[in-house]
């Protein structure tokens, strides 16, 4: 175990997850990479030992299988001093007004599945007397609009779940973190036509998780034009934004 | 379909980009018709623009391998230089080459096959490579070295992409005691004594000099240096000889109008730097961000020219010409009254390779807002190097016509042959391969 101690990422394929990880093996924090199929992160485990991560650990994670959830716990090399979860599927919004069982993956891969594995780290971390949980929910979650509120309302449902866990945890040593990162140019978002003003890069969000979970942040917009967007979507009366297409 | 260009801004071109993330994906792309690979856009001109396949290669960019003992690092092609120095410094190792700035891709500079500061001692950047991984058509993927294919190997380093997809590559780091260079400032008033500084400077590790083009009389400063050992270290640094000061890059956010680099401007810029070199005259020590890489302080710093964007001259002249020919250039500017401030100029030592750009000689680069007069100017300055022995770099070329290049060049009509000859020139195109025919 590294002097730093060890971060565990769910979800560790995603682009903004590689860049976190490699945020924090610059750093010298150990890592623990959990995906499906996690043995075909091989060649990441190979570059973030040489950007600087004492360990490199692979852990097969499927957000979906909750009933594996403890096993996968005690699996791991240590508990995490830091778990971010970067889980989730945008869907697609059609798709999911026609067919619940579309819907219903799109709600759990975004909120049910990430809120129950991170509520069992939680409850580890409050044990340990020490730790820090990140989420990494959407924009999309602050108000439901009519392009992706299924995937909006899940991401509404983790906000509100990690806003919960920090009211909770917030008299002890553990920290929760939500992180709202507005655009990103992802494998998401790409072939997307998006303002390149409100577009982060992976490295801009991984630097923003980085720092807020050294200072101890609570909640953050990645840029900050988007807290200031947000403000005004959420300001907006009903009556007039449900006439709106944004 | 997104519009592109190089470093220069000039010329602008729609391009479909595409960003594959593995092998398969990328060979996909191969097998749909011609492309060329993109790494961090910093060559000038058009080097890495297709209009209907231009692969950006920034996924490629994980570091697979170091040997602590030989310094030898293993890479993928998307990797910058800048992630080399940012995490291989602190352990000791620093790049054997690099270019003006440390924002290129392996890749990219494997392609430019780039020189640096050190070319007279050490050659390019390829003189540090053990070996490429390259795509060839059809998705194969082809190891070559200068024991194994060593022709796609000598044409991979300074091929511009056009020998397949660069993907990754070993190259040998080289072990340094500190981040810091002493480093020796030497003004001179006209251009033979800067031939002379040179010429004198021959052992020094790194020459390079900047020259004030407007002054008429091409006074400028010579800039040698070395890395600093531990014992060129103030005692208080010695503990922590990576340690050096970082400030944050200055951002250019906006394109500025064309009217503020004006040439009334930057012959007062030129003077300008002329006394401030003036005072550093002497040996000082320096940082390496500030040594190798004064313009990576200023983010953007190409927006500077404004919406037109601007062109790059390089040449390289052999030595026996080479006065004469430099005396040429500078006369040429002078008399179009063409304004310019990063005039670069640098002693080089033998070219290596059937492709690559470096010959014995000076090379001159500078650079020039991308206007009519300028343009004109352009052919001026190539017919003078044409003239005088000498040939162009195709890293910073956005201008030259085919004519000029095979004309200065002869080893080019044998690249497009080996090209045809090896089924590559269907598979890998770029806007500067059709217009010089490569």
């Amino acid at each position: 175990m590294s002097v730093k101690g060890a971060v565990l990422i769910l979800g560790a394929r995603s682009d903004m997850a590689r860049a976190t990880a490699r945020r924090f093996a610059q750093a010298g924090f150990a890592l623990q990479l959990a995906a499906r199929n996690a043995e075909s992160l091989q060649a990441e485990a190979a570059d973030l030992r040489l950007r600087g991560a004492p360990s490199v650990s692979l852990h097969e994670f499927d957000v979906l299988e909750t009933e594996a959830f403890d096993t996968f716990l005690d699996s791991l090399p240590d508990l995490p001093r830091v778990a971010i979860c970067a889980v989730g599927i945008m869907g697609e919004q059609g798709e999911s007004q026609r067919n619940p069982e579309a819907a219903s993956a799109v709600i759990r891969s975004n909120f049910e599945g990430p809120a129950a594995i991170l509520g069992l780290v939680a409850n580890r971390m409050e044990d340990a007397g020490r730790g820090t949980i990140v989420g990494i929910s959407s924009v999309a979650g602050e108000r439901g609009r009519a392009s992706n509120y299924v995937y909006g309302a899940a991401k509404a449902g983790f906000t509100a779940w990690l806003s919960g866990l920090r009211n909770r945890l917030a008299k002890g040593p553990v920290h929760v973190v939500t992180v709202l990162p507005g655009f990103v140019a992802t494998r998401m978002t790409e072939g997307l036509e998006l303002n390149p003003r409100l577009l982060a890069t992976a490295d801009e969000v991984a630097e923003a998780i980085f720092v807020a979970v050294e200072r101890r942040r609570n909640v953050i917009y990645v840029r900050r034009v988007w807290a200031l967007i947000m403000a005004i979507i959420r300001a907006l009366p009903e009556g007039i934004f449900k006439k709106t297409s944004l | 379909m997104k519009s592109l260009s190089g470093w220069g801004r000039h010329p602008q071109v729609p391009c479909a980009v595409h960003a594959p993330r593995d092998c398969d994906a990328l060979a996909a792309h191969l097998a749909a018709g011609p492309v060329i690979a993109r790494g961090m856009g910093r060559a000038y001109g058009d080097s890495a623009l297709n209009r209907h396949a231009t692969l950006d290669m920034r996924h490629f960019d994980r570091f697979v391998d170091f040997n602590p003992e030989t310094g030898q690092l293993v890479a993928e092609a998307g990797v910058t230089l800048d992630q080399i120095i940012t995490h291989f410094l602190p352990r000791g190792w620093f790049l054997s080459v690099t270019p003006g700035t440390r924002f290129v891709s392996l890749g990219g500079a494997i392609a430019a096959d780039v020189h640096g500061k050190n070319h007279h001692v050490d050659g390019s950047f390829g003189a540090f490579v053990d070996w490429v991984e390259v795509m060839q058509p059809g998705g194969a993927i082809v190891r070559a070295s200068r024991d194994e294919d060593p022709a796609l190997f000598h044409h991979t380093l300074g091929g511009m992409g056009l020998t397949g997809v660069i993907l990754r590559a070993q190259l040998r780091l080289r072990a340094v005691e500190s981040g810091w260079i002493v480093q020796r400032t030497i003004p001179v008033e006209t251009l033979d004594q800067m031939i002379e500084a040179f010429a004198g400077a021959e052992d020094a590790p790194y020459s390079v000099a900047w020259l004030d083009a407007m002054s008429g009389t091409g006074r400028g400063h010579v800039m040698l240096g070395r890395h600093a050992t531990l014992a060129d270290l103030p005692r208080g640094r010695r503990s922590a000889p990576f340690n050096v000061p970082r400030p944050r890059p200055l951002s250019l956010p906006v394109t500025l109008p064309g009217f503020v680099l004006s040439a009334p401007v930057l012959k007062l810029m030129n003077a300008l730097y002329w006394r401030l070199g003036l005072r550093k005259a002497g040996e000082a020590l320096v940082d390496w961000e500030r040594y190798f890489y004064p313009l990576d302080a200023i983010t953007g710093w190409n927006k500077a020219y404004g919406p037109k964007g601007f062109v790059q001259f390089q040449c390289a002249l052999p030595e026996a010409q080479s006065a004469e020919g430099l005396k040429a250039l500078l006369g040429a500017l002078r008399d179009t009254g063409a304004g310019c401030f990063l005039t670069v100029l640098k002693r080089f030592g033998p070219g290596a390779g059937p492709v690559s750009f470096p010959m014995a000689g000076y090379t001159l680069a500078l650079d020039l807002a991308a206007n009519v007069r300028n343009l004109a100017l352009m052919d001026r300055l190539e017919r003078i190097a044409l003239d005088h022995g000498g040939r162009f770099y195709l890293a910073k070329d956005a201008h030259l016509a085919a004519k000029t290049l095979h004309a200065a060049d002869p080893r080019m009509a044998e690249f497009a042959r080996w090209r045809s000859e090896r089924g590559l020139n269907a598979a890998f195109q770029s806007e500067q391969s059709e217009r010089l025919g490569l």
